[in-house]
């Protein structure tokens, strides 16, 4: 049976080569054309732990990280023990026969990964090794890992010949070795590979150079997981003339120092996780009434206070919707794929500039640290959005009047007081009730200038529609796809803008019987938001650490459907 | 704000020492203009929150820029100006409460990067807006609002907490002394790193102490401020720390070290060993 896609989860203990063996493969599947997404879970420790991660590898474009495992590979008893009944019946589980014996279920194979890494000459290669035997069970031609290894290894360096044939043959080990056992998954189908040039790269990474390519020049944070790469990822490579990036002390350095590098002209970010983005309350509030331009990106993680650190879940919406007392109503941008990490990255700054203002910028962990293939950016097509600069005289008052006015620039005329006390229009402290009513509104009445209508619609003259948010994009979209295909009258909804909404969408809403939200919190936040709007929300809720399984959705989207149908016919 | 403006109702106390201060800082800010030729608009002014960071809206004459920012967060909103625009001219003020109680985690972080700027506090012992309550340079046992029974923190010393943190230029002075205060807020900020000028800026209402700090012949009361000798060598932290332990409030330049580098000239050093790539480099590094 030809195969059009198979997902290898790999676990053991932190340090044994698990992440490694997973974006290697992800590597080498995407040399020769396939699609690759990885998703990672990790122990909240540097040495040891449990850990496992996901590679889902397939002849046409991914949305999840797949919910039937084909192929475990176990490193230790213990990872197999906990992962064994997420195999598929008809699926392989590949041991370390170096660390422990596996009778009684005919679904294993012992490999010796690192006898045979030894073997070759290589002790690195143990991944090599297990990469050969997937491709055997896959009847992956030879010739395709053999071209990832030259290309991966050909780095004009004197041993890169040695590294080439020692990685070769211990791939070659692996797939001898399990050609004996008789186990094979099916033959996948022969890639497809885009006509177009293509990156791989994490969530994160992406969400950086999307930042950079729009223009960012000042950046500074404090690690916290997920986030921790992204500050990494800037202090690399937002070096330079003009350019800064740091590690500060604290998240509420992080904040305060943004909102003096936008306030002194620069596009300012920072980057956080739920206890950091707590911290940073009280100085958005301050960037929202002095109006400065600034972006801060949480990376949702689980729970509250220190929470789940390392697993993924979307339950910061209400926290970056209304993050501050006194009445504000951030603008917020969710992206749902690795793509969109780039795209909503840009987006997010452009926003700050365009409205003056700090802009949310949402992601997860199970995007933070997802490898995928994606199309490469045309950076010809990426514009450097500035906002607009206040070029007259001094006397100049910054706040006069509803609409956005330009802004001054230190250094330049037009000093005026960015004041996080309610002001006047010079910026000056007031309690005038006519300056608070007059502030509120202009605050308030800037989100118009983000308004767009850009989303995606599908089978839009249904009464009842799915609508996710963010990381829940993916297996959302697969599930969507199934119900259709079977039939299921149901229609699609998504944006990356959940603040302000892109209106047409919000009136499309408006008319439904049922826009059901896929979302990984406990609350239904985001069907809340909706309901807020005037929107006939129901949330699908999950809190499990987890990202959904297609089949979950597939099932609860199909029972909601029947549920309103029947309600609706009265019976 | 530089002429009357009438929405603006804020009053310091009559006789506060933020008065002295206020002139202080305009002077040492028209002296560099008249100096380096650099225009008014190249200062940023970044307040805390309390009668102290009024300070921003009550400067008189051509106006520097404001930053009115948030309690206690005046010195990393400064970093994020500084490190923005190296060029500007960046001071901090703030007072005893907003600068060390709330804002204390910030001084050693910006002491150890020798942020370049200049933080003029405003100490007064008492927190005055919200109406006396006791701050973390109430004298031990003294009964404010918020101490009914007598305070029973310790007093801090802030000139040796920050000779301690390693702030590169400590200043003590007087808001009474006007020019001689305009002169330590221009070495402050001439100083490469990051400087503090702690001055003594009583509060009429809640904690008067410029008896106290000047001295009363009739009364018998000793002056409590003290000019720092002469012959005081400003790059000996040893000696400064001994000058403390007189106790009383000197005035002059306890610390100053000529020699570290600023952050900014940290971060342009450090370009020299980095390997800027463009965008599109760093796209094209992904690609397979």
């Amino acid at each position: 049976m030809e195969m059009r896609d198979f997902v290898v989860r790999f676990a053991g203990e932190g340090g044994q080569g698990v992440v490694t063996s997973a974006e290697g493969l992800a590597q080498a599947a995407t040399q020769v054309g396939y699609h690759a997404l990885t998703f990672a879970t990790f122990p909240s420790q540097i040495l040891g732990g449990p850990t496992w991660t996901q590679a889902r590898i397939a002849v046409d474009a991914i949305l999840s990280p797949g919910d039937d495992v084909d192929v475990l590979v176990a490193f230790n008893q213990d990872a197999y023990d906990e992962h064994n009944s997420e195999v598929r019946d008809e699926g392989v589980i590949i041991f370390n026969s170096n660390e422990f014996q596996l009778e009684g279920d005919s679904r294993g194979f012992g490999l010796p990964f690192d006898e045979l890494a030894r073997s070759t000459g290589n002790n690195r290669a143990a991944n090599m090794v297990i990469i050969g035997a997937l491709a055997h069970l896959v009847d992956m031609p030879q010739r395709y890992l053999e071209e990832f290894v030259s290309k991966r290894f050909t780095r004009g360096r004197s041993g890169d010949e040695e590294i080439i044939r020692s990685n070769i043959e211990a791939m070659t080990l692996g797939r001898d070795h399990i050609s004996e056992s008789g186990l094979a998954l099916g033959a996948l189908a022969a890639p497809n590979p885009p006509d177009f040039a293509q990156i791989m790269l994490k969530g994160n990474e992406a969400l950086a150079l999307g930042a950079l390519a729009g223009g960012l020049d000042f950046y500074v944070g404090y690690p916290i997981s997920p986030a921790t790469t992204i500050l990494i990822y800037m202090e690399r490579n937002l070096v330079g003339e003009g350019k800064f990036a740091h590690q500060v002390s604290s998240e509420i350095e992080s904040i305060t120092a943004i909102l003096g590098a936008g306030f002194a002209g620069k596009k300012a970010m920072t980057a956080t996780a739920g206890p950091g983005f707590s911290l940073m309350s009280e100085g958005l509030g301050l960037g929202w009434i002095a109006e400065i331009p600034l972006v801060v990106v949480d990376v949702q993680r689980g729970g509250p206070a220190t929470g789940l650190p390392t697993k993924t879940e979307q339950s910061d919406l209400m926290a970056c919707m209304f993050p501050a007392h006194g009445d504000v109503r951030m603008p917020v941008i969710a992206v749902g794929t690795v793509e969109e990490c780039f795209y909503g990255a840009i987006k997010a700054l452009t926003w700050s500039e365009r409205y003056q203002g700090p802009v949310i910028l949402m992601t997860e962990m199970s995007l933070a640290e997802r490898v995928q293939n994606i199309a490469k950016p045309d950076l010809s097509q990426v514009e450097d959005r500035r906002r607009q600069v206040y070029e007259g005289t001094n006397g100049y008052h910054r706040y006069a009047g509803l609409e956005l006015s330009p802004m001054p620039i230190p250094g330049n005329p037009g000093a005026y007081v960015a004041n996080g006390s309610e002001h006047d229009d010079m910026g000056d402290t007031t309690h005038l009730a006519s300056r608070h009513i007059q502030m509120t509104e202009r605050r308030f009445g800037k989100l118009k200038l983000l308004e767009e209508d850009e989303y995606e619609r599908d089978n839009v003259e249904e009464s009842i529609a799915i609508m996710p948010w963010g990381g829940s994009k993916g297996p959302a979209l697969e599930a969507y796809n199934q119900l259709k295909a079977s039939g299921v009258p149901v229609g699609w909804y998504y944006t990356m803008y959940l603040n302000p909404l892109p209106p047409k969408l919000l009136e499309e809403l408006k008319k439904k019987d049922l826009v059901i939200v896929p979302e990984l919190n406990y609350q239904g936040q985001f069907a809340s938001i909706l309901r807020s709007q005037g929107v006939k929300a129901e949330a699908i809720t999950q809190y499990t650490g987890l990202p959904f399984k297609v089949r979950d959705l597939v099932k609860r989207v199909t029972e909601v459907t029947e549920a309103v149908r029947k309600e609706a016919a009265g019976v | 704000m530089s002429k009357k403006n009438e929405e603006y109702d804020f009053k310091w106390c009559p006789g506060c020492g933020d008065f002295g201060v206020r002139r202080a800082l305009e002077m040492a800010m028209i002296d560099r203009l008249e100096e380096t030729g650099l225009p008014i608009e190249n200062n940023v002014v970044v307040a805390g929150i309390g009668c102290s960071g009024n300070l921003v809206h009550l400067l008189e004459g051509s106006q520097p820029y404001g930053f009115h920012g948030i309690h206690g967060r005046s010195l990393p909103i400064s970093l994020g100006v500084k490190m923005a625009r190296p060029e500007l001219n960046v001071v901090v003020v703030a007072g005893d409460g907003d600068f060390l109680s709330i804002g204390g985690e910030h001084i050693g972080p910006q002491a150890a990067r020798n942020l370049n700027v200049c933080a003029v506090i405003m100490d007064n012992g008492v927190y005055g807006l919200t109406k006396g309550q006791s701050s973390p340079t109430t004298k031990l046992g003294e009964i404010t609002s918020s101490t009914p029974f007598g305070k029973i923190e310790s007093q801090l010393n802030p000139l040796e907490l920050y000779l301690t943190l390693g702030v590169s230029f400590i200043a003590s002075g007087f808001s009474g002394q006007v020019r001689p205060l305009a002169k330590l807020i221009t070495q402050g900020m001439e100083h490469k790193g990051f400087s503090i000028v702690h001055v003594q800026s009583p509060c009429t209402t809640y904690n008067d102490t410029f008896e106290l700090l000047k001295g009363n012949v009739q009364k018998g009361i000793e002056p409590g401020l003290w000019e720092v000798p002469e012959d005081h060598d400003t790059s000996d932290k040893g000696a400064a720390q001994q000058l403390l332990q007189q106790g009383g409030v000197p005035v002059g330049v306890l610390y100053d070290d000529t020699f570290r580098p600023s952050m900014d000239q940290q971060v342009e050093q450090m370009w020299a060993r980095a390997e800027p790539k463009t965008v599109q480099e760093l796209v094209d590094a992904f690609e397979f």
